[in-house]
């Protein structure tokens, strides 16, 4: 039987940790891109596309990302479309995130006094000049904390990938678990590293937070 | 021909009818002050006339452009239009000179040099040219407002809304924003105030609106008004017997 030293326990995980860097980004990227979409349309969009997003958001928040990801796996193998794990593990991801930045993006701009949306308007601006010029500026300010702290929750949702397969960290900790029989060991160390990668996402937020409420102090 | 027309202009708010028909017409240059007790629906025609709030029934026709809910024609409407706001409104993440420019470089597409041009014409309009690089949190509230002033003018308006513009100012900074609306009055700008200043609107205003649930309540000249008041509601609102 080979015998597996520390040293490669620790070279395989931190060679799919990788992967899971790579699946937080696209899923967190991608899921800003979708979730901006949506919050045009959940604020100002017409009343159909209003409903629309809203039903999204509550779908994607009121589901589990385990099923989200087995429907997009499975789901779309049932109409005879062969979906790699890695594709069927981005689009989940990028979905869900997007439903919860949207929601939360949203709670920052409503946070934003209905009277600068009145003096915009009596300027003559239209809905997108607003956003862009006068809304968004401000709300990006009160939204950083919040979306740098929901990334942790991107960075650890991407662990569920491993159940259809994606060999991110997770998936790699089981796998060499089964070769070497050292649980603790390799499960200690995937859980040091997905906390070596969320701990300074969470202590940024904090600072940000700090940071802008001195930002705030005049008011 | 007047500025201004408010034709028979019905709002309700759910089952709460706000503007019961009111009409009233401006005349260029008119300083018109609308009084009258809180719920009384003074804000809400102010904000109709600027299409903040859309209107029932009726019309209002402002230099021939009719008010219609869609965007074409309210932009039209508020290009004609500025309104100044009780809690100034300005944009509190740029300067008191980004504020005035914004709108002239977004709206009217004003090349930055020229609106900056114009941003301080209009900010020593209102003197507060030493303040361009201020932002609004290092103003005091008159001065925020004198700012707010500038920025709707920057957009060359043919009237005026001001909406309690004095009300959220402590007393001793009541008068240097007052000081501007007069002058803006003696250079013959088209004016309509909501206002609880009375001795403002009797001093500058050329007519005075009393408005009761809904309705326009008295009209007339401000001496005739604030002297002769005809009805109960008035001479209660006045305080006098």
């Amino acid at each position: 039987m080979t015998e597996f030293s520390f040293w490669d326990i620790l070279r395989n995980l931190l060679l799919a940790a990788r992967w899971t860097v790579v699946l937080s980004l696209v899923s967190f990227i991608g899921g800003g891109i979708v979730g901006a979409a949506l919050l045009f349309l959940r604020i100002g969009g017409r009343r159909g596309m209003q409903f629309l997003s809203r039903g999204y958001i509550q779908l994607f928040q009121g589901t589990p990302l385990l099923m989200q990801l087995f429907l997009a796996f499975f789901g779309l193998g049932l109409f005879g479309i062969d979906v790699p794990a890695w594709l069927a593990a981005c689009v989940a991801l990028i979905l869900w995130t997007a439903a919860f930045l949207a929601e939360i993006w949203r709670g920052c701009v409503e946070s934003i006094a209905k009277g600068q949306w009145e003096a915009s308007a009596s300027l003559g601006m239209g809905y997108l000049q607003q956003m862009r010029y006068v809304i968004l500026p401000q709300a990006l300010k009160v939204a950083v904390p919040p979306t740098v702290g929901f990334s942790v929750q991107v960075v650890k949702g991407t662990a569920l990938t491993s159940i259809i397969g994606f060999v991110e960290l997770s998936k790699a900790g089981s796998i060499v678990t089964n070769a070497t029989f050292q649980p603790f060991t390799v499960y200690g160390l995937v859980a040091l590293i997905y906390f070596a990668l969320c701990w300074p996402l969470s202590k940024s937020s904090q600072l940000l937070e700090r940071k802008l409420n001195v930002a705030h102090r005049n008011h | 021909m007047s500025l201004i027309a408010i034709t028979e202009v019905k709002k309700r708010f759910g089952d709460n009818e706000v503007l019961k028909g009111i009409s009233i017409d401006v005349a260029p240059g008119e300083v018109v002050a609308i009084i009258g007790k809180s719920g009384s629906g003074k804000s809400t025609l102010l904000r109709c006339i600027n299409g903040l709030e859309t209107i029932d029934e009726g019309s209002i026709v402002v230099a021939g452009a009719q008010f219609l809910p869609d965007e074409v024609h309210l932009k039209a409407l508020r290009l004609k239009v500025g309104m100044i706001f009780q809690q100034f409104n300005l944009f509190p993440h740029l300067t008191a000179g980004g504020n005035v420019m914004l709108s002239q470089m977004v709206v009217k597409k004003t090349p930055k040099k020229d609106a900056e041009a114009v941003a301080r014409k209009m900010l020593d309009r209102v003197g507060l040219a030493h303040k361009f690089d201020a932002l609004p949190d290092e103003l005091s509230g008159g001065q925020q407002q004198r700012v707010a002033i500038a920025r709707a003018l920057a957009m060359q308006p043919i009237a005026l809304l001001c909406d309690e513009i004095t009300s959220a100012l402590d007393p001793e900074l009541v008068a240097e924003v007052l000081a501007v609306v007069k002058e803006l009055a003696a250079e013959g700008m088209t004016l309509v105030m909501v206002t609880h200043e009375m001795r403002f609107a009797r001093d500058v205003c050329s007519r005075v609106v009393f408005m009761h649930q809904g309705r326009v309540h008295e009209i007339g000249a401000p001496e005739d008004v604030f002297s002769n008041p005809r009805t109960p509601e008035l001479r209660q609102f006045l305080g006098v017997q």
